[in-house]
């Protein structure tokens, strides 16, 4: 089922607990490369703990524990001597809320390359800076004042800088956390926009609870409920003819 | 009396207590800084500023008290800075919230905020005179170096006194950094010390700017701790190292008032010095008002 063909991302009887309770149960699931997946799922299914299992950003909350597998690339990221630092250089996140630092928008974008150590040129920085800037889409609107501060950006803007900041590191795949819930319609195209393109390159993992968004965005779509993942499939089929009650029930809007 | 003009009575109430309130600090305030201002502006001058007490106090400035206090000042800083900070940082950004060890810590420097600060020169006074002190000389084979009160045995003690104001203005200022910008920069593949040394602590520099000027403050003023541990009753030149003897503004009023041979003569000198010590605060305050706005407009802005 599944992209048998280049599957970036291999989930396999994959468990997450916080403290005693099980968060996500048995999750097999496999996400092929450049495409677009779609994490679906009411409000509290573990949609956002999946999505941070796969950079291990659930680390940095106390209690969690994982078992089962997950695979990047056929390595499995939570084995021993696994580092962390490297994994979330190739797995790049994009969050709810926009969160750039309050430093200039040059500075967002390189801050990743910087803290990778490689000290490059400055002309070379620049070089990644504007790539990164152009892929996300904002180039044209802060080219001028690549120096003036990020916050005094719109949200929108904002957002797009964060995802231009995650491209700049090079990543394999983005993750992305309801990157378009907290911006307005227009702001929201520009990412839907975005993201289409970006797949050419990446591939991206979103999390939404914009039903259409993911219909409009993605080529698969996973829909959890409770920690467990009712139905995986191409995104035409889950939106046209599910094969589990619970997801038809869920994308006509009778829950959620 | 209807249920509104009672509504309003209580209102009225409402402003004038707390009103008042307000009202009688700004009066003490006042009064304090009108005394000194009041009994000791008539003595300050440059030379008040810049010249040794004379003929047993009655007479000279204090400017070996103010030097001494700087000084001491400014290795306390050294001293309590870096390891303030540093157990903040590792309190808040390190360790286990719930574990037993964080909690333990915490507690411990909760008490020590709430001791008694002569309790801390006795401490000085045992801790570093007698044990380290004594200790060094008797293994370097040196004759009273470090056995007796010096600059850095106050220094120290008032470093000790002051660890929990900056661990805890440390520990406010990291709490204010959204935990968004944390997770931000380690999703880009930062390690855990690049988030802190590059989006914590520069966004919580305001805040532990702040807490050091508090810090400076209290430990120009402080007398208790450093009456044991090193400062003097007068001293004919200045010390010219850590290990000297010093005399500082808060001592040095503390002996004008209790101890001179001709009080009516000394009065004055200790209001102008309790002046100077009063403005060097407010100053200190201001100073802090300023860097903190400065630094905040700057982040703000985005260097």
């Amino acid at each position: 089922m599944a992209g048998s063909t280049a599957d970036r991302i291999d989930i396999t009887g994959f468990n997450l607990y916080y403290h005693a309770t099980r968060a996500l149960e048995d999750i097999t699931l496999a996400i092929p490369e450049r495409e677009v997946t779609a994490i679906i799922g009411p409000s509290g299914c573990g949609k956002s703990t999946l999505l941070r299992a796969i950079n291990r950003m659930n680390d940095l909350i106390d209690g969690v524990r994982t078992d089962g597998g997950l695979r990047l690339d056929g390595e499995d990221i939570y084995q021993r001597g696994i580092d962390v630092v490297e994994l979330r250089r190739k797995v790049g996140m994009v969050f709810q809320r926009p969160n750039p630092f309050p430093k200039s928008i040059y500075e967002n974008v390189a801050f990743g390359v910087r803290m990778g150590g490689n000290g490059l040129l400055k002309t070379r920085l620049d070089e990644v800076v504007e790539r990164s800037l152009k892929e996300a889409a904002i180039w044209d609107e802060v080219r001028d004042r690549l120096q003036r501060s990020a916050m005094e950006l719109s949200g929108g803007q904002q957002q797009r800088v964060c995802i231009a900041r995650a491209l700049a590191v090079e990543p394999e795949v983005i993750l992305m956390d309801e990157p378009a819930s907290a911006l307005d319609p227009l702001a929201t195209a520009k990412i839907e926009e975005l993201i289409f393109r970006l797949k050419e390159k990446y591939t991206i993992v979103i999390v939404t609870h914009n039903m259409q968004q993911a219909a409009r965005v993605s080529d698969r779509t996973a829909f959890l409920m409770l920690g467990r993942l009712i139905e995986y499939d191409k995104t035409s089929k889950i939106f046209t003819s599910p094969s589990n009650k619970l997801t038809e029930e869920y994308i006509t809007g009778r829950f959620g | 009396m209807s249920e509104h003009s009672r509504r309003k009575v209580s209102d009225r109430l409402g402003i004038g207590m707390t009103g008042l309130a307000t009202a009688l600090i700004l009066a003490i305030l006042l009064v304090i800084l009108g005394t000194m201002v009041a009994g000791g502006h008539r003595v300050i001058s440059w030379e008040f500023l810049s010249q040794p007490p004379r003929e047993g106090m009655t007479r000279g400035g204090i400017f070996p008290a103010i030097f001494g206090m700087v000084f001491s000042v400014l290795i306390m800083l050294i001293a309590v800075l870096p390891i303030g900070v540093a157990t903040a940082v590792y309190l808040h950004e390190y360790a286990k919230p719930g574990h037993w060890l964080t909690k333990l810590v915490r507690g411990a420097v909760n008490n020590l905020a709430g001791v008694p600060s002569i309790v801390f020169g006795l401490f000085g006074l045992g801790f570093f005179i007698q044990f380290i002190g004594r200790g060094l000389d008797a293994s370097l084979g040196k004759e009273m170096l470090f056995g007796q009160p010096c600059i850095l045995w106050a220094a120290l003690t008032l470093a000790l006194l002051n660890l929990p104001m900056v661990i805890v203005a440390t520990e406010e200022a990291l709490r204010a950094v959204p935990r968004d910008e944390r997770a931000g920069a380690l999703a880009l593949g930062a390690t855990r010390w690049q988030t802190i040394r590059h989006v914590v602590l520069p966004q919580a520099l305001p805040g532990i700017l702040t807490g050091t000027v508090l810090v400076i403050a209290r430990g120009a003023g402080e007398v208790a701790p450093i009456m044991f541990t090193g400062a003097a009753y007068f001293l004919p030149s200045l010390p010219k190292a850590p290990t000297d003897q010093f005399m500082t503004l808060g001592y040095h009023i503390f002996v004008m008032t209790t101890q001179s041979p001709d009080i009516e003569a000394t009065v004055p000198i200790a209001m102008g010095a309790t002046l100077v010590l009063l403005c060097l605060t407010i100053a200190l305050n201001l100073v802090a008002v300023v860097i903190r706005s400065r630094t905040r407009n700057a982040l703000r802005k985005g260097r």
